[in-house]
């Protein structure tokens, strides 16, 4: 958060003023070393649009880009929960297995006859439930949260189990189909238009309420603040331990409302969704620029990150020499790179 | 291990020493579980001698053959966990042994014992590189263990679909299949070379200054690295002792079905390993550990898998169960819970004997990591 204000004049004696393009850019650096991986992620995301068009060709049009945010629209609402856990120091590795629980118990519910509306709202809940014991946890219990959301995590794949071991089948007249049906926005030739589901718009809103909450609201100050240093916040009176749990808890209702979007698009549930979900969350968030230690973060960067993996598996699908086994071990790979990067840049400020 | 047994002689003082044990209550959970399974069918705990497999057999000795693997991650967890670290990729290590062995014994076609002893070799030499790679991004970058050992989780199980290119391999060798299957002197090999991996690592640990050190750099890292501690190279040798043991895990569990299943060997078994050592009294927050606490919690988990098959409860349903015996045992250990009871009891007989009127505990972040939280058992 502290970027903006880290610009502001100082008596600095390195940058002389005078200096050529290159000296000003390493200035520009210097001040801005938080929000650095954010615009390396861009850059990234922009030289992997520009590779693909050259190599692959057919990704800047309208069909690509739709696909691109209609596959990856959970992706975006479970990295946008990681943003908000991981800029308070914690994290969520229970987000994949909660979406695995809701899904298949979403769909097993709306199948023996329960109101679409009533099974999405519980599916959202289920998840909220499993974020307020991850908190409690963590906030009363002292367990550290990694260890917490992983006991989580096995809880609720173990529960998703018990449920069913095969695909559950959403009804096809269900009404939870509605968020995944394509509406045209613009109208292309052939079948190249632009199409939008409202689990985009719903990713979107997720995205602005989350910028709004982080950085327009007391609760969002409290966020970075305990992950700036939790006993300061503490001592500073902020709202700690309802900060905490909020966390933990918004976490796990939007990895709910991410089983519901990815529901509505696949139509099927199964104990085995969202498997590596949490590295890909992890890692869209830590791409993004969010500092895995704590106190800084940008969830629009967030974003960015989650639309970096997307076009990952577009490139990797399209260039098909890859074994889609090696998907997860790449983005290992991106996500250790940009772990190293920001512990450059953090060491670099101390 | 624990030594700070009280000189009080009273017998309740003493009995109570020994139930501040955590893993006396873990035996006790077996027996437990030995009963159920007892008064379910009386004949349970009959051991008899095969002729055909030439040796013990029985519902005990099928649970010490469970516990084998087990036993490996869990002693390797424990001494992970003392220094304040965690393993999560230790499953992964299983898997790609595994992968490892049987790729290179369908790939070798010869049952000879030299070429199931290169594949043994082999597999714990790869899953002893992932360990290095753990070990160098822990102690000389310095990364949270947590976040390391995640990303060598999923990307180890990607590279063991590599390895053995997404297919389930099968492999034949006979010496290979003795080291799960076999007897010696009427005894499981596995059994035994498991005990003998436990009490080797046991006694390195104690015997010498090694477990002193590692629970040192788990107190306070800093502290120990001023005090001449080599903490770089003991979190490095932590990892990799870890990551070798789960290969013998991977190994074990491949080598009494001669299949690696890529996407199920190893997996979840993180949890099984941090169940293990938790129940055996270890603390998450590092800085103590007992490795025969971790054996007894290992041999606990392998009853409860036993005993919930025997049941006929769907095993698809142990993993929920087990994170929700967790959650118990931090609840347990927690200090909050000990300042409720306080709360009750104090307002209980109303008296006014001080009653602190604690808050739940400030949660006291150390400098180096602030997710470290502190848990006081």
């Amino acid at each position: 958060m502290s970027v903006q204000t880290a610009t502001a004049p100082r008596e600095t004696p390195t940058p002389t003023p005078s200096a050529g393009p290159l000296a000003r850019v390493t200035g520009w650096m210097r001040t801005h070393t938080t929000s650095l991986p954010t615009w390396a992620a861009l850059v990234i995301f922009a030289g992997m649009v520009i590779y693909a068009e050259v190599v692959y060709g057919r990704i800047l049009q309208p069909s690509t880009t739709s696909n691109l945010l209609i596959n990856n629209s959970h992706l975006i609402i479970i990295a946008v929960a990681l943003t908000f856990v991981i800029i308070t120091g914690g994290i969520d590795l229970s987000v994949g297995a909660v979406i695995a629980f809701s899904s298949v118990a979403g769909v097993m519910l709306a199948n023996a006859g329960w109101n679409a509306y009533l099974v999405m709202v519980l599916m959202i809940a289920f998840g909220a439930v499993f974020g307020l014991i991850s908190g409690w946890l963590i906030q009363y219990l002292n367990v550290q949260p990694f260890i917490a959301t992983l006991a989580m995590m096995f809880l609720a794949r173990g529960l998703a189990s018990t449920l069913s071991t095969v695909p559950e089948r959403l009804g096809d007249d269900s009404a939870i189909r509605a968020l995944g049906t394509q509406i045209k926005i613009y109208d292309g030739p052939k079948v190249n238009d632009f199409v939008i589901t409202p689990g985009v718009i719903i990713a979107l809103l997720v995205v602005l309420g989350a910028f709004f909450v982080l950085h327009r609201t007391r609760t969002g100050r409290t966020i970075y603040a305990i992950g700036g240093k939790e006993q300061s916040a503490q001592l500073m009176g902020l709202p700690v331990h309802r900060s905490k749990m909020l966390v933990y808890v918004i976490s796990g209702s939007l990895s709910g409302l991410a089983a519901v979007v990815y529901t509505a698009r696949l139509g099927i549930a199964q104990n085995i969704t969202g498997v590596g979900w949490e590295l890909d969350a992890i890692a869209a968030a830590v791409i993004g620029g969010t500092l895995l230690t704590g106190g800084a973060g940008f969830v629009l960067g967030s974003v960015i990150g989650a639309l970096v993996l997307g076009l990952m598996n577009v490139i990797i699908s399209r260039d098909g020499s890859i074994p889609p086994e090696m998907t997860t071990v790449i983005t290992g790979g991106v996500l250790l790179a940009f772990v190293l990067l920001q512990r450059a840049v953090v060491r670099r400020r101390e | 291990m624990s030594t700070t047994t009280t000189t009080s002689s009273s017998f309740g003082e003493r009995l109570r020493a020994v139930g501040r044990q955590q893993f006396v209550w873990a035996i006790v959970a077996i027996v437990l579980l030995l009963v159920i399974n007892v008064i379910k069918d009386p004949t349970y705990l009959s051991v008899g001698y095969s002729d055909n497999l030439g040796g013990l057999r029985g519902n005990l000795v099928d649970i010490l053959r469970a516990s084998a693997p087990i036993l490996m991650i869990a002693t390797g967890m424990a001494l992970v966990i003392a220094t304040g670290g965690i393993d999560l990729s230790i499953g992964s290590a299983m898997v790609i042994a595994g992968a490892v062995a049987m790729e290179f014994l369908s790939a070798s076609g010869s049952s000879s014992l030299g070429t199931a002893a290169l594949a043994l070799l082999l597999a714990l030499l790869v899953a002893g590189v992932l360990g290095v790679v753990n070990g160098v991004l822990v102690s000389v970058v310095g990364l949270q263990p947590f976040i390391s050992t995640l990303i060598m989780m999923l990307a180890g199980r990607g590279i063991a679909k590599v390895i053995t290119g997404g297919q389930n391999t099968t492999a034949t060798s006979e010496p290979f299949r003795w080291i799960a299957n076999g007897y010696v002197i009427g005894l499981p090999v596995v059994v035994l070379l498991a005990v003998v991996i436990v009490v080797a690592v046991g006694l390195i640990v104690r015997r010498s200054a090694l477990g002193l050190m590692i629970e040192a750099i788990g107190i306070d890292a800093e502290a120990a690295r001023l005090a001449g501690v080599n903490k770089r190279a003991i979190i490095f040798t932590v990892y990799v002792a870890a990551a070798v043991l789960g290969g013998m895990a991977g190994v074990f569990a491949t080598a009494s079905v001669m299949t690696v299943d890529v996407s199920n060997t190893g997996n979840q078994m993180e949890l099984d390993a941090i169940l293990a050592v938790v129940i055996g009294g270890t603390s998450l927050a590092g800085g103590k550990f007992s490795i025969r606490g971790a054996a007894v919690g290992a041999v606990l988990i392998a009853t409860l898998d036993k005993t919930v098959v025997f049941l006929g409860v769907p095993s698809s349903a142990t993993p929920a169960f087990k994170a929700a015996v967790i959650v118990i045992l931090f609840l347990i250990q927690s200090p909050w819970l000990h300042t409720q009871i306080a709360k009750l009891r104090s307002s209980r007989t109303s008296s006014s004997s001080s009653p602190p009127t604690s808050t739940p505990p400030a949660t006291s972040a150390t400098p180096t990591t602030p997710t470290n939280a502190e848990v006081t058992a």
